[in-house]
């Protein structure tokens, strides 16, 4: 019995050389910020194109909007690999709700659909900052944002992802003119909108290690969905 | 039919009196009803082919084939039912693909056929299933050497060099037993199977019928192909040929 | 609740990836790394799909091999078929994508990351997958160091000349993996380049 346990003990320790364990993270941070805004009768929604982990850059050019249908575009930036898994699972579910109702999913549809779906991985979330834009029922510019476990609030201007929180205080200035004395209040028309987006990606491209590279603005309408493309600091 | 009102053939799970299982009988029957199939075995490699029978000039050409890839180096050419053999095919796949997995080579023939006769033997001993209505022929070409295997609805199976299934197999093993299978190449094997596929052919019960062709062996590197365009056309105008000379020769008899 | 994560055992490190005129090449060294220990001088871990695929991977080598026997498999499969139809390049990088992040999601990954190459439409694809399913599609893509080292020098190369042919795409990633050999510990002399 005594020698059994010897020779038990006896077996060298062969994991010394051999690889260390590593700990195992399932999300990964990958940068990249949204913003959006709304007006009567349009919705903008902006990203920028970096791809991104730690101090290296996957790729400059990977869009992170999604475009649902001719009048709901969704911008998802956080955990890359949520991302795609939740908007491939997304798209799947309008198409069969296409089928189903034989009329393309409404815009509030798709942002109580999108809150739904961030919630039942309530307790293996998707890591992933949404806000959706689009026009609702009516022809006017709506914008939702979420939180990772499905929170849903409907607002008019919204910034999300790496530098969501340097970049909305901006916007509740710019925007929503908040802390202003004797402003006129006027409705924001699309330059003026795509002036300030221009603006806001620059000052996040300064001071957001993850944000820059090019911006992807796509400008929604009753006439369609407009692409248009802006340079960024690349370093 | 001895068998019928005995209640002896209701089930595959018994025997009758005189020691048959009449539920397989009758499978065997079902392939019997089936356009030819017939496989030869040369000295360089298996050939298939098949006598597909079309019964509607409204399918597409090309639909509904019998000859099929088990691996990249197994050919099945399947007579009788077309769904059972298809089922047949699919487990054939499967084991092929399992054993890559488990042992990284290809899986010898001798093997496959085991574990397929096993499958389809299985289904002749339970009440609650039927025999499987389909034969098949398989065929390898493994470190140069050809390989052929015939499973029928019973499970049993053999070796062959050349065999024949289907309507007229009684006609096509006798021309097959006119050849001198071990000399043959698989192209000169290509121009018989076609020959024997035409001449069994029963034009007056059955009007059309499409020639399938494959070949596993030398020529192909030791992969079961659908064989070439030039090589088919080649085959089919030999067999025609052949076909001429006969009716000609009958004539001449008259 | 049961977790569980193994670690990387035989490992494999990076993986280069290009775009040229008319083609994809990807390239990486062949030592299997037992953690710091140079073990296995022979473990190529590029190889051609079908005759419009080229994958390569990196991280954990036995990982690799199970994968590569299912995509081998998948190849047979669809040979087996014959009516035609062939794996495109993007169709096994959107697999690929689906079992990692499986897997991922089951905290029981598969430790690698994943090159795929290929010609797909008449358009040549480049895109990666890594053990999380994170994936993307570039011009330039490299894993592990060789997105520190190999990287930059390939983005340099292609801001000067965007249209490289095949040769000077080899030459550039042969002398990309010549660096990396100089500054990874866990690098080979000996390459394999598709």
């Amino acid at each position: 019995m005594v020698s059994t346990m010897q020779s038990v003990c006896d077996v060298p320790a062969i994991h010394n050389a051999g690889p260390k364990a590593a700990s195992f993270n399932p999300y990964a941070d990958n940068g990249g910020s949204i913003v959006a805004i709304a007006g009567n009768d349009f919705a903008i929604i902006a990203s920028d194109t970096r791809l991104s982990s730690g101090f290296s850059v996957y790729t400059r050019e990977q869009s992170k909007l999604f475009k649902l249908s001719d009048t709901t575009v969704l911008g998802a930036t956080g955990c890359w690999c949520d991302t795609l898994t939740l908007t491939r699972i997304l798209e799947a579910r309008m198409q069969m709700y296409l089928h189903e109702h034989q009329k393309c999913m409404s815009t509030a549809a798709v942002a109580q659909m999108l809150s739904t779906m961030m919630y039942y991985k309530r307790f293996f979330p998707y890591y992933i900052s949404n806000i959706l834009a689009g026009l609702d029922d009516e022809g006017k510019g709506c914008i939702y944002s979420y939180d990772v476990i499905g929170h849903c609030e409907k607002a008019k201007f919204r910034a999300g992802g790496s530098a969501g929180a340097l970049l909305q205080p901006l916007l509740d200035n710019q925007i929503g003119l908040k802390n202003m004395e004797n402003v006129d209040v006027q409705t924001i028309n699309v330059e003026k909108a795509l002036a300030v987006i221009k603006d806001v990606f620059i000052s996040a491209a300064e001071r957001d290690i993850y944000t820059g590279d090019s911006i992807l603005i796509k400008v929604i309408t009753k006439d369609g969905i407009r692409d248009e493309n802006f340079p960024l600091r690349r370093d | 039919m001895s068998s019928i009102g005995t209640g002896y053939d209701l089930s595959a799970s018994q025997f009758s009196p005189d020691g048959r299982v009449f539920q397989v009988e009758y499978a065997q029957k079902a392939v019997e009803n089936s356009g030819t199939i017939i496989g030869l075995r040369g000295k360089d490699g298996v050939v298939l082919a098949v006598e597909k029978l079309v019964t509607s000039k409204l399918y597409e050409p090309g639909a509904n084939t019998r000859i099929f890839n088990i691996d990249r180096h197994v050919g099945m050419a399947v007579s009788g039912l077309i769904s059972d053999a298809r089922q047949i095919v699919e487990t054939a796949k499967i084991e092929a693909s399992n054993y890559r997995a488990q042992y990284g080579t290809a899986i010898p023939l001798k093997y496959l056929n085991d574990r397929v006769s096993m499958y389809m033997h299985a289904y002749t001993l339970y009440s609650a299933v039927r025999p499987f209505g389909c034969s098949v022929i398989a065929g390898s070409y493994e470190v140069d050497t050809p390989v052929m295997y015939m499973i029928d609805p019973s499970g049993v199976s053999y070796g062959y060099y050349g065999c024949a299934v289907g309507k007229a197999k009684q006609a096509a093993k006798t021309e097959i037993e006119k050849l001198k299978l071990q000399d043959l190449s698989c192209r000169e094997l290509v121009k018989e199977a076609a020959r024997i596929i035409y001449v069994v052919h029963d034009e007056l019960k059955d009007k059309q019928f499409e020639l399938e062709l494959s070949w596993v062996g030398a020529v192909t590197d030791g992969l079961h192909e659908r064989v070439p365009a030039d090589v088919y056309q080649e085959a089919e105008k030999f067999a025609k040929a052949a076909m001429a000379d006969d009716s000609d020769s009958d004539t001449e008899d008259m | 609740m049961c977790t569980f994560s193994r670690a990387p055992i035989t490992t494999g490190t990076s993986v280069l990836g290009i775009k040229f005129d008319g083609g994809v090449a990807i390239a990486a060294d062949i030592l299997g790394s037992y953690g710091s220990l140079a073990r296995f001088r022979d473990c190529p871990r590029i190889i051609k799909v079908n005759k419009n695929i080229i994958l390569g991977a990196g991280g954990d080598y036995a990982d690799y091999q199970y994968l590569k026997d299912i995509i081998e498999q998948k190849i047979i499969d669809d040979e087996c078929q014959d009516d035609g139809f062939h794996l495109k390049p993007k169709s096994l990088h959107c697999w690929l994508t689906r079992v990692l992040y499986n897997r991922r999601s089951k905290f029981d990954p598969f430790w690698t990351n994943f090159i795929v190459g290929g010609i797909q439409d008449g358009e040549t694809f480049l895109g990666t997958v890594d053990k999380l399913g994170t994936a993307y599609e570039d011009m330039h893509i490299a894993t592990g160091y060789g997105a520190y080292i190999a990287l930059p020098l390939m983005r340099d190369a292609l801001e000067k000349n965007p249209d490289l042919d095949m040769r000077q795409a080899q030459e550039l990633l042969v002398k990309c993996l010549e660096v990396l050999y100089y500054r990874d510990a866990r690098s080979f002399p000996k390459v394999s380049l598709i």
